[in-house]
């Protein structure tokens, strides 16, 4: 029992951090009905963020400021940097493409996914850089119920996962932005008809939706302690699935999607063998499609009367 | 005519080769009910669209409240003072009743995202505004959009209430000038004649200029200070309801040549 309990913790804290790739991805295609395959990558560069805010500092093992605050500066930079560079793809690659048949911009997003991969490779080499995580965060501190530990680095990462979806969703349900931004979702012309600032609005989603990238990148980096160039290219197939099972434009879906997904692969992994995790992963992907193809908290398109 | 709100001057529009609108004069005085008819084609739309933003003239300009606004981005117009409805209704489906009014009401709110975020007063203090705003915006049609129903989805609501909601939505706006695309559209008898006296009370209540687009004659009839016949972008008649439905031209262009054929049988 206490195996299952831990594989339960490792598969929501896993969970926890496509979730919030899949959030992105999610409210992208909302806003623009665009399958942003760069997704992916742009958590990739939020990983290489930490990972080189961590350098900066003196390195994993002789830190010149307390870990608390280096916590601090690497999420706060990877969101601030990641999502300026969201917003710049949405600027230079997707506006002009924005009237566009719908392949167009899909095309696009490949070619940005193979340019960040390949910046990305030329830039810091094809070696796996390191976070050394233990060094700075003890592995065995943390909160242990019977024979189940929860690691320091399982907690931030859960608090801040779950802090980070539910402003998200009040933000969506309840402020101005959130409000016009789903109405640029329904439709666009009309949205800007009423006054809204559409390519404002859109800008901003692709800002929220890539700083929460980042932080999953800088996630990523605490919880599996390599960064490479690749690692984007799955964690996003895995968010994509995330967003598509929970229901793609939906935002509680998206969570839902992301935690399903991190549950499935740990206790597949746990049980069976890692061998097996991505099999099982699209698999569900399928399964759902076959039975509820708008995902499970997906709306059915609407017809327009 | 006072200083007119809405002037339209010279204006004209060409796709490639098709000229939608050629040379247009028309003007919308202040508390004016102006209807803009003619057959299907004739470019009525296009006015709309030029108007508000979503195509730049090729010639000619667009004046509101003497200030040229041809080429300004749509959300700007709208935000100038010019809210419209949609011939095909477009409404936010998903959203509720009242937050299809909201969205279209923070035009002119100043806080940052980031307050928003936070909840900081002066997001809070708009939130709150905005919300008073709509409701009073829902109340103006009484009964039609009463509160039960402000926090149902907008995709519940009939299709006449639907229509309402669209002039709900562009009331929000808070405009000087108000464009409605075809409001009787697919109604009944009794919902149309509701239409144009909401119409009339939108300009004596809420003191806004109408420029309206109806096919239905007897709204047109009703409501109108002035009516406006064009027909492939051209005007072909100006002036009062009765001089404009009897005017050559307007018979023309709705039945054709010689319609005095028809009655011949022939």
């Amino acid at each position: 029992m206490a195996f299952f309990f831990q594989e339960l913790v490792n598969g929501l804290t896993t969970g926890a951090l496509y979730a919030l790739v899949a959030l992105g991805f999610s409210m992208v295609y909302g806003v623009l009905k665009l399958l942003n395959f760069a997704h992916g990558d742009l958590y990739m560069v939020g990983a290489y963020v930490g990972f080189f805010v961590i350098q900066w500092f003196g390195g994993a093992t002789s830190l010149s400021i307390p870990v608390p605050l280096l916590l601090v500066i690497m999420f706060a930079l990877a969101a601030g940097l990641v999502g300026g560079l969201g917003v710049a793809i949405e600027r230079f690659a997707y506006r002009p493409l924005r009237d566009a048949p719908r392949i167009a911009p899909l095309i696009t997003a490949i070619g940005i996914s193979f340019f960040l991969e390949s910046a990305a490779l030329l830039l810091f080499g094809a070696q796996y850089r390191v976070y050394n995580t233990p060094d700075f965060i003890n592995a065995h501190s943390g909160i242990t119920i019977g024979s189940v530990t929860i690691n320091s680095v399982q907690i931030l990462v859960l608090v801040m996962g779950l802090i980070l979806m539910v402003g998200l969703q009040q933000l969506v349900n309840w402020t101005k932005l959130g409000r016009q931004m789903r109405a640029v979702a329904a439709d666009r012309e009309a949205a800007e008809m009423l006054g809204v600032n559409v390519n404002f609005t859109i800008a901003l989603t692709f800002f929220l939706g890539s700083a929460l990238a980042g932080v999953a990148g800088v996630m990523a980096g605490l919880l599996f302690n390599q960064v490479t160039s690749t690692i984007g290219f799955i964690a996003g197939l895995k968010a994509f699935t995330a967003a598509v099972v929970g229901g793609i434009g939906s935002i509680p879906g998206a969570m839902l999607g992301g935690l399903l997904i991190g549950l499935a692969e740990s206790f597949v992994t746990g049980y069976l063998s890692s061998t097996y995790s991505n099999l099982l992963v699209f698999g569900l992907l399928i399964a759902v499609m076959l039975v509820r193809p708008s995902g499970l908290l997906g709306q059915a398109q609407l017809q327009k009367v | 005519m006072s200083d007119p709100v809405l002037e339209l001057d010279r204006l004209s529009l060409s796709f490639g080769g098709l000229r939608a609108l050629s040379e247009l004069d028309l003007g919308v005085g202040e508390r004016e009910i102006v209807s803009l008819i003619g057959p299907n084609g004739a470019g009525k739309s296009t006015v709309f669209n030029v108007i508000t933003g979503v195509y730049e003239p090729s010639s000619g300009d667009v004046r509101f409240a003497g200030r040229s606004i041809a080429g300004l981005a749509p959300h700007r117009v709208a935000r100038l003072g010019i809210g419209r409805t949609f011939q095909s209704l477009r409404l936010f489906l998903n959203m509720s009743v009242i937050e299809n009014v909201m969205a279209a009401t923070y035009g002119n709110t100043k806080a940052m995202p980031w307050e928003s975020v936070l909840r900081l007063p002066r997001a809070r203090r708009e939130e709150r505004e905005v919300r008073a705003l709509a409701e009073d915006v829902l109340s103006f049609f009484g009964q039609r959009l009463a509160g039960y129903r402000w926090e149902q989805p907008a995709y519940s609501l009939s299709y006449a209430n639907r229509r309402r909601l669209e002039i709900a939505r562009a009331l929000a706006t808070s405009p000087r000038l108000l464009l409605l695309d075809e409001p009787a559209a697919g109604m009944n008898p009794a919902e149309t004649h509701e239409v144009t006296e909401l119409i009339s009370r939108l300009r004596d209540e809420r003191g806004v200029s109408i420029l309206v687009i109806e096919h239905d004659m007897h709204v047109v009839d009703s409501c109108s200070n002035r009516v406006v016949a064009l027909d492939h972008g051209v005007k072909i008649a100006e002036g009062g309801f009765d001089r404009v439905a009897a005017h050559p031209a307007v018979v023309e262009a709705y039945l054709g040549k010689d319609p005095g054929a028809l009655s011949d049988g022939g």
